[in-house]
């Protein structure tokens, strides 16, 4: 159990998250890793060019910072003090109120990633340069995938968990043991 | 009788057989054959060359790059002459760059690029060049493939045997090809005998950022100083110069500098005289060149003249400096890897001379002199030879080395590529060139870590060769295979200017360390606009500076009024990109310049005076994005005096603060 929530520390050194973007034009790709904190080229310069493609389409600029970034490392380092607190008091059942909390901030987390990525991909400019239709006849939107890959015009965009994600579900797969193994010394004593 | 002749037609009929599968055989032997140096210098679409190849613009005063094996050209280096396709010598940044004592010139004759040395081995940090016209030696920083330093050689004319580094880049060594009097003064022409000097300039380089520097000029013989290399391995300390006209002709050298049976190879230990000169040798003389450096930081140059140079007299070293009597007008002067041989290649004589350094020592050791020539001690011919190759050609003029013993030999006369070995003299191969080589460059054959796998021959004349062009027809460059016992043309290409040397490196040594982009953030440019809210228009006088940035896919600003007639005005224009290959340009209507290449990061700076009234557009010259068509703007001039005030706007918004 403790090591377990010690692990999500590794989501202050890690990235979460990475959005990467490939394109005839860009043999090396474009890339963005997504920290709690922060956003990071994948190479120098690749945020600020992500934005200067994406202004031919009226889509805004990556921000330098948005509040989930105030906010993620707060959550996430009173997981782990709660963790570490729960793993010394031993109780198996609180294991999983644990866990149980910390899917919720997770599926929580995503779905407000979702809610970024959609407005990120459909709102655009009024004066974009170019504007494209689906063939329906509704604006084309340019939402990146929320996970997997997902061809955007002559872009190729791959959405994908990284080294500080690992962290964290393989902190909370240990979690999610631990409960069981406390269960079963419960039940054996 | 039957049985005869049954048999007679069975022979037939098998030799028949037998031919035909000889022929057939043989057929598909050619066949092979061509395909395979097809093969060899494919290089397949989006695959890169194995090696880079630095080939002399000549006349052309630039330097080319090339890929080897493919032969394809990917960029043209502007050193000696202006560009106006870079703005080199037309941009305010790059002007300071071909100053000289004798003002802005704008062209030069660029010959022998070498690459710097570590220990004896291509390090691919800098290329350096010669200057031939106006002696200059020229630097160009293999980070950013551009020139980056210019240093004018005073009291040299016709800068032929320059420009060779040392084992360590210790120094870069330029020599004089036409003496000329020392100082210059007003004096008769017949006078040239003993009156007219040949000065041997030694450049320090540093070994942190390269920066040149005149060490010291030893002031010889007034012979023809024609090419030269430096000693290696053994022979490191020493540099060898090859001479023609010892018999200090003035006029008609084709047959007065052609009359003495052996001319000479300077051997100069440039040890000796620098600790000569660093314990206070020397006669400091005063002077009067240029020095002119390019800064990545600045993006820009500056050109200080220098005042005072460091002469050094040769007599005033003794045993410093010996004569090696060498038929008959030596032209190249190559010293193998070992540094044991120097190869006299005299271009008039019927073999090709191999001094020993070994030898040469011993000779000095045990003063085995013929004489002496202004002072300077002439060695026994016979006492230092290593050995000759008899008959391999006509007119030979340079060699190279593959590092396995054999060397390479081009024959202007007989037009051809002749190799031999090392040591047993023979000649093993020889293959025409098509026509009249010059030099030839094994990559890193002037090393002591040659890499034998090709060697590139660079031709003067090409007649029937390629596709007629008027009469000025293209010269070429040809590859060779040399890693089997025959060489084997591989493939021939078209060169700009007149290739003289070239220099060649394998592409690992230097494609990781080519610069993408400069930073924005480290652009020091006194007129950089770092933003587009920093965009400004400042008039002082008639003077108008604009202070302009571009990015895809525009100007900022693009609509400037209150420029007048008459007016001065200076387009500092910055590229915020910092993408990998998304440069623009700039040109406006009516300057009397050339365009602007901007690389991201960077800022430049053309000049417009305009002399009609009217509302003037610019626009991007480089296919920048989708809509580069869009990139453009306009200046509106007013007539002298208008009341018209200076505004700059983006989109009818007024820059920054405005």
């Amino acid at each position: 159990m403790i090591i377990g929530s010690l692990l999500l520390l590794g989501l202050f050194i890690f990235p979460l998250w990475n959005i990467t973007l490939e394109a005839p034009q860009y043999p090396i790709p474009l890339g963005m890793d997504i920290h709690i904190n922060k956003f990071v080229d994948t190479h120098e310069f690749d945020i600020k060019n992500i934005n200067l493609m994406n202004h031919y389409v009226g889509m805004q600029y990556i921000p330098e910072t948005i509040p989930e970034f105030k906010i993620f490392p707060w959550a996430i380092g009173i997981m782990v003090v709660l963790g570490v607190i729960i793993g010394f008091l031993g109780n198996y059942k609180l294991f999983l109120v644990w866990f149980v909390i910390m899917t919720l901030l997770g599926v929580a987390g995503m779905y407000d990633f979702y809610l970024w990525e959609y407005d990120y991909g459909h709102n655009l400019s009024a004066k974009a340069i170019m504007n494209f239709k689906n063939p329906d006849g509704t604006v084309m939107g340019f939402q990146p995938p929320l996970f997997g890959s997902k061809d955007i015009l002559n872009f190729k965009a791959h959405s994908y968990p990284r080294l500080g994600a690992y962290f964290m579900f393989l902190g909370m797969f240990l979690t999610f043991m631990a409960f069981f193994v406390g269960k079963k010394e419960a039940k054996s004593k | 009788m039957k049985t005869i002749f049954k048999s007679l037609l069975a022979l037939t009929i098998v030799s028949t057989v037998l031919s035909s599968c000889g022929n057939g055989g043989d057929k598909g032997k050619q066949g092979a054959l061509s395909s395979s140096a097809a093969e060899k210098v494919y290089v397949a679409p989006g695959e890169h060359d194995e090696f880079y190849a630095f080939v002399s613009g000549g006349f052309s005063g630039q330097l080319a790059v090339y890929g080897l094996p493919s032969g394809r050209l990917f960029k043209v280096i502007p050193v000696f002459s202006v560009d106006a396709e870079k703005a080199y010598g037309f941009n305010e940044e790059t002007k300071p760059m071909l100053n000289t004592s004798h003002g802005f010139i704008p062209w030069d004759d660029s010959h022998h690029p070498d690459i710097s040395q570590t220990a004896g081995e291509l390090d691919g940090r800098w290329v350096f060049i010669n200057g031939n016209n106006t002696p200059r030696i020229a630097k160009i920083d293999l980070t950013t493939f551009e020139t980056t330093e210019i240093i004018e050689i005073p009291n040299s004319a016709g800068n032929h045997s320059s420009s060779f580094v040392t084992e360590n880049t210790e120094y870069v060594v330029a020599g004089t090809r036409f003496s000329v009097p020392y100082p210059q003064r007003d004096m008769p022409i017949k006078e040239y005998k003993g009156n007219f000097k040949g000065a041997l300039t030694f450049i320090s380089v540093d070994p942190e950022d390269g920066a040149m520097d005149i060490k010291f000029q030893i002031m010889m013989p007034g012979f023809n100083y024609d090419l030269s290399h430096p000693g290696r391995g053994k022979s490191h300390g020493w540099f060898f110069f090859t001479t023609y006209n010892t018999e200090e002709a003035n006029s008609l050298l084709e047959v007065n500098a052609s009359q003495n049976d052996k001319d000479f190879i300077a051997a100069i230990n440039w040890k000796k005289i620098e600790e000569y000169v660093n314990n206070g040798g020397g006669t400091k003389a005063p002077t009067n060149y240029a020095h002119n450096v390019y800064s990545d930081e600045t993006h820009s140059a500056t050109s200080t003249m220098k005042k005072e140079i460091l002469i050094v007299n040769p007599s005033d070293v003794p045993g410093a400096i010996y004569f090696l009597p060498t038929p008959k007008s030596p032209h190249g002067c190559d010293v193998d890897p070992t540094g044991e041989y120097i190869i006299g290649n005299g271009k008039l004589a019927a073999e090709l001379t191999a001094h020993s350094f070994t030898k040469m020592l011993a000779a000095i050791e045990g003063k085995k002199f013929d004489g002496e020539a202004y002072g300077i001690p002439i060695l026994k011919y016979e006492e230092i030879l290593g050995g000759s190759v008899k008959q391999p050609g006509l007119g030979p003029l340079h060699t190279e080395f593959d590092g396995k013993g054999y060397a390479y030999t081009t024959f202007f006369i007989s037009s051809e590529v002749v190799k031999w070995k090392l040591g047993t003299w023979e000649v093993i191969d020889r293959k025409p060139t098509y026509y009249s080589v010059g030099h030839l460059m094994i990559p890193g054959g002037n090393s002591r870590k040659p890499f034998g796998k090709y060697v590139l021959a660079m031709n003067k004349i090409t007649k029937d060769r390629y596709l007629p062009t008027g009469p000025e027809v293209t010269q070429s460059a040809q590859l060779y295979d040399i890693t089997g016992e025959k060489m084997e043309l591989l493939l021939d290409f078209p060169t700009i200017g007149e290739p003289h040397y070239a220099a060649g490196i394998p592409a690992e040594l230097i494609k990781e360390r080519s610069k993408k982009i400069y930073k924005l953030e480290e652009n020091k440019h006194k007129y950089v606009t770092k933003s587009e809210a920093d965009g400004k228009v400042v008039r002082t006088g008639n003077e108008v500076h604009i202070y302009m940035t571009m990015i895809r896919s525009h100007f900022s600003p693009d609509n400037i009024e209150g420029v007048q007639v008459g007016d001065k005005v200076y387009f500092h224009v910055t590229n915020l990109e910092q993408d990998y290959d998304v440069p623009h340009g700039i040109s406006m209507i009516g300057a009397n310049t050339s365009e602007l290449l901007i690389m991201p990061g960077q800022t430049e700076t053309f000049v417009w005076e305009p002399n009609q009234v009217g509302v003037w557009p610019f626009y991007c010259t480089d296919f920048c994005s989708a809509l580069h068509q869009e990139m453009q703007g306009y200046v509106r001039v007013s007539p002298k005096g208008s009341t018209v005030p200076i505004t700059y706007t983006l989109d009818g918004d007024p820059i920054g603060g405005e």
